[in-house]
């Protein structure tokens, strides 16, 4: 390892303008001309549109679905069997499906005054009966999102292995258990600057995103445009968390306002908007029965899970990438032999749900986890001692497990048992037995999952949503003076990419990081790609630059070779050199010839100069397979119900680290993510589909004094079917918390037989459990 | 999430700030540390015609001891208190509770008079200064008047004031040597707004027992009799139960939680 190269602990070269306050977002993009928009958007959930009267005075600044004509829905389809379709107007067209829906747009000289004609415009709404319930969703007479489905179920998935073998096994055990809906919170919201550039006859629309060519294939097609007449820039994102990789129809309607009046628009979304209309996530419902032996080998899982969906079909992921997802995941690294999974997609009068850091994930890991944990107590056995029996082991590797997922390589077992061992579960156990001097209730809990990351062509073509990855490519192209240049698709919402790629390409070329320059977040200047999602783009986009720029090391060499007048066989390029027997000489001075001084190099020489662009997949892209145990000591105030993280531990396999700081970092972000989760965040809405948070006054997330400083242990099991042996590790660490944490709190709580089975788990919930255990002990003593 | 369109006055004076008010031709609304007014104007929940901002006027940051009582400016913050720049006359009490106000940039700006006004229940001021007995004296063009803190809320978001009339100060009583106090609040986050506060005052030379369940529903529930909390055995959170159902508090785990917040700012005015 160089002091640059892979695997070093490189400070992040972004830091310097983000520190100094000198990012550049969305918001920060100043045009001439530029004018301000705002929204009018459904105060109902569910309504039929009888007018969107706009008044005279507000004509030209204010546009409603009759302006629109012509611009077409947003349609993200699926393959699979029986997905039913929906199609979401830019601006609302016979009814309204969620509350905040568009209705109309309002263009003003500023923000306050196109809210002044928004308040202007008269709504004619006929309200209909909400459907707010996902559960209830599906009752025969309920109220319909899309009547002419029929029902309200996007998609129903199933799988069966063997399930009734599973049957006779002496412990069973049935939960109920569910994840809230939330809202994802990146720290900048989404926002969209649009112009049309006369000169190039473009349009340029700038927005925060993580996938800028997704956005101009939709664009594309909704709008009616060539894809050469958009150009999508990306500019510094704050935080996207899959947010950010979903076209909006405000995109739309930006885009359709640039070329209908000639100026630059701007839309940015306020905390509001994005809280109550648009970044809800994670709404998950299952009822599980998990089938054992009395030693705590796992015989079988049965399973039915509902996902509320929300009302519309969001591009590019579709309605039921959670659902469908969960048929698939749910087994978790675990090896056991009967399964049975049916999942419903349901659509509800709510925001479309969006893929949220860890996707399904966090939900199927909370179910599952919690189970084993009450079968733990059921047969008396250390929680721990029941995952070991039935882990993956790593001489099983590489796995196909019961649904097919093809695990790469790792050692599940060894991870719980260093987690448990830094935990120092023994004198955890001491502790609860000695009780507080305070009355607090001592938890310990963990949880153990796998994160498959940048799965490809061979997994998304199943799916057949619009978009699925193919090679990934990236382009390394050196300049005159021995500076690098790369080019991907990717864009970075936080992950560091300035650094970590360059770091890839310092250990094939060995050009100092500080003369490598990331070219992204625009889709003139990138190779085509699906971006930055499912835990891909270093495995990806790093693969691909690793590539190309071996590709310009060959290229480099030739020329190396001829101006040191050696064998071409002879000459290796070493620290930013070519090195041969005879000598050496710099990648700055083959740069300088080949760009400078053509007359040096003989006529024979390769006309691809000092630059590549290359696709890349790893040698089998059924997606890297990282894994990470949590283990978490709570405090449990059981008067208050409330809950003090005390200790908490991670010990993660990422294969290969790029940078093991940035690692960290991600695995802080997203243990804070997975500790909202698990006791904070929770879009609530009333019956008539009404969200009940439209500030962090009413959603909660969890701050700096909530979130406490992990304990980390990394394992590094390379990954065998990719460049260096990296996976995918952006969306990990959100997906445990809240099952470790979950099962700390029923640790704590085991003595008063109080089980909490819903996150987030908040005081009144703790408080609710420790009622109804009360009275359930009772009644049995009564009984 | 912008406000709408409002004029802007910043008078120096309470006089002008009162002449302000009477503009019957605009909705006037007075702007203290605006940490709650604020996202309300952003929101567009609330839409004045005319903000008069108080404080420019150096009379409501004025703190005046008057031998018995400390009467401290409507204008004065929590971080004023929290630093000490307002003299101690609680033991102690309101430089600790203002301490746990929101954060720090809320504290820098949010003022006593303005929270008291804005009659959030579940704000941190309404509870201790009722626990301390504080009162809050309202001036009008036609004079002034004084209201105990727990009376001034009448509800959520309500507070005792007639058109026309401004928060000018509090008047909080001086303890003696012998008191001890007691907060404890209950909240799922540092920084947010309590969902159950216990405030407790005993100050046996002054024969002053006062002992609030705060962040309810609606007004803060104040005790002044000794026996409705205390058995024989000491503190009853049974008996602080039916002090809360009595005072309409529905909900049974809500009742059980401000009965041990209660209890626990006891237990901590007793350690003191």
């Amino acid at each position: 390892m160089t002091k640059q190269g892979v695997g070093a602990r490189l400070p992040r070269k972004e830091d310097d303008r983000f520190l100094r306050g000198r990012g550049q977002f969305v918001a920060d993009i100043r045009l001439p001309g530029l004018k301000d928009v705002a929204f009018v958007r459904s105060p109902l959930a569910h309504a039929r549109i009888h007018g969107v009267h706009i008044p005279d005075a507000c004509r030209g600044r204010a546009f409603n679905a009759t302006d629109l004509a012509g611009v077409k829905p947003i349609r993200a389809v699926t393959t699979l069997p029986g997905f039913k379709v929906s199609e979401q107007w830019p601006l609302a067209t016979d009814k309204v499906r969620q509350v905040g829906e568009l209705l109309a747009v309002c263009v003003g000289d500023t923000r306050a005054q196109a809210e002044d004609i928004a308040a202007a415009i008269e709504l004619d709404l006929e309200e209909l009966p909400a459907v707010h319930d996902m559960v209830k969703a599906r009752d025969p007479g309920s109220a319909l999102v899309h009547e002419h489905w029929g029902d309200n179920v996007f998609l129903e998935s199933f799988m069966e292995v063997d399930i009734e073998k599973a049957f006779d096994a002496p412990i069973k055990i049935t939960r109920t258990l569910s994840t809230a809906r939330q809202s994802m919170a990146p720290m900048e919201g989404r926002g969209t600057v649009a112009h049309w550039d006369h000169r190039k006859e473009q349009l340029v629309l700038h927005t925060g995103s993580q996938m800028p060519h997704i956005v101009r294939n939709g664009l594309a097609e909704c709008l009616g445009l060539n894809q050469e007449q958009i150009r999508i820039i990306s500019p510094d994102v704050g935080g996207g968390f899959g947010y950010k990789g979903i076209l909006l129809p405000e995109d739309i309607c930006l885009g359709w306002l640039a070329m209908r009046l000639g100026h630059p628009v701007r839309w940015i979304e306020d905390r509001r908007e994005s809280l109550t209309a648009g970044a809800n996530c994670r709404e998950h419902h299952y009822s599980i029965t998990a089938y054992a032996d009395r030693d705590g080998t796992l015989r079988g899982i049965d399973c039915e899970a509902i996902v509320d969906s929300g009302a519309y079909s969001s591009y590019p992921f579709s309605a039921c990438l959670e659902a469908a997802q969960v048929v698939s995941i749910l087994p978790g690294p675990y090896d056991f032999p009967a399964y049975r999974c049916r999942t419903w997609s349901v659509a509800t009068n709510k925001c479309p749900i969006l893929p949220y850091r860890g996707v399904a994930r966090t939900g199927v890991c909370f179910a599952l986890e919690l189970v084993l944990d009450a079968i733990a107590r059921e047969i008396g056995m250390e929680p721990h001692e029941l995952r070991l029996k039935n882990l993956v082991r790593p001489e099983q590797m590489p796995f196909d497990n019961i649904t097919k997922k093809h695990f790469d390589s790792g050692d599940y077992p060894q991870a719980l048992n260093r987690a448990i061992a830094m935990s120092r579960l023994d004198e955890v156990r001491a502790r609860q037995a000695q009780g507080e001097a305070d009355g607090r209730l001592i938890g310990i809990g963990h949880s153990i999952y796998c994160e498959q990351g940048a799965h490809g062509t061979s997994v998304y073509s199943g799916w057949g949503i619009p978009m699925v990855p193919g090679h990934e490519q990236a382009t390394a192209r050196m300049t005159p003076d021995g500076g690098l240049e790369l080019r991907v698709g990717v864009h970075s919402h936080g992950q560091s990419m300035e650094t970590t790629f360059a770091q890839v390409a310092h250990e094939v070329l060995g050009i100092d990081t500080a003369r490598i320059k990331l070219v992204h977040g625009d889709t003139e200047y990138t190779p085509y790609s699906t971006g930055s999602w499912g835990s891909r783009s270093m495995v990806m986009a790093g693969g691909a630059v690793a590539t190309a720029c071996k590709e310009v090391a060959r290229l480099a060499a030739r020329i190396g070779a001829h101006l040191l007048q050696a064998d071409l066989a002879e000459v290796v390029i070493k620290d930013g050199f070519a090195v041969a027997p005879s000598g050496q000489v710099s990648l700055q001075e083959i740069a300088h010839t080949w760009y400078r001084r053509p007359q040096d190099l003989p006529a024979g020489i390769d006309p691809h100069g000092l630059e590549s662009t290359i696709g890349y997949k790893p040698v089998r892209d059924t997606g890297t397979f990282s894994y990470a145990a949590h283990v978490v000591v709570v405090a449990v105030d059981p008067e208050l119900g409330d809950i003090e993280i005390l200790d908490y531990v991670i010990v993660e396999d990422g294969g290969k680290l790029v940078n093991p700081m940035v690692v960290d970092g991600q695995i802080y972000g997203g243990l804070a993510q997975g500790i909202g989760t698990a006791l904070y965040e929770e879009m609530q809405f009333d019956a008539s589909g009404q969200p009940l948070a439209s500030t962090f006054a009413d959603y909660l997330l969890p701050g700096p004094t909530e979130v406490p400083e992990p304990r980390l242990d990394h394992m590094e099991f390379l990954a065998p079917y990719t460049e260096f042996g990296v996976k995918g590790i952006g969306e990990g660490g959100a997906i445990a918390p809240p099952a470790a944490i979950g099962n700390a709190v029923n640790d704590a709580l085991k003595g008063i037989g109080a089980e909490l089975l819903h996150s987030p788990i908040t005081p009144r919930r703790v408080l609710e459990a420790i009622e109804a255990a009360k009275v359930a002990k009772l009644a049995g003593s009564v009984a | 999430m912008k406000p709408v369109r409002f004029d802007y006055e910043r008078p120096v004076e309470i006089g002008a700030a009162l002449a302000l008010m009477q503009d019957e031709g605009r909705v006037v609304k007075i702007i203290a540390g605006g940490q709650s007014l604020g996202p309300m104007l952003n929101m567009r929940l609330v839409q004045p015609e005319l903000l008069v901002d108080i404080t420019a006027i150096p009379a409501l940051k004025r703190i005046e001891d008057t031998g018995s009582d400390l009467i401290v400016g409507a204008c004065v913050t929590h971080a004023d208190f929290e630093d000490r720049r307002v003299p101690d006359v609680t033991a102690g009490a309101l430089a600790g509770v203002a301490r746990g106000i929101a954060y720090r940039a809320v504290r820098n700006r949010g003022t006593v008079g303005g929270s008291l006004t804005h009659a959030d229940p579940s704000a941190d001021w309404i509870s201790i200064l009722s626990a301390v007995g504080a009162r809050v004296i309202l001036r009008s063009a036609s004079g002034v008047r004084e209201v105990a803190v727990e009376d001034y809320m009448l509800g959520a978001l309500a507070a005792d004031l007639n058109p026309g009339e401004l928060l000018e100060a509090v008047r909080i009583p001086k303890c003696s040597a012998s008191a001890r106090w007691g907060y404890f609040k209950s909240c799922r986050k540092t920084g947010e707004f309590a969902h159950a506060i216990g405030a407790v005052l005993v100050d046996p030379d002054r024969g002053v027992f006062r002992a609030v369940m705060g962040a309810t529903e609606t007004r803060p529930i104040l005790v002044i009799d000794r026996a409705a909390l205390f058995g024989a055995s000491g503190f009853s959170t049974g008996a602080a139960e039916e002090v809360a159902q009595a005072a309409g508090m529905g909900d049974l785990l809500d009742r059980r939680t401000h009965a041990v917040a209660l209890r626990r700012a006891f237990e901590q005015a007793d350690a003191a």
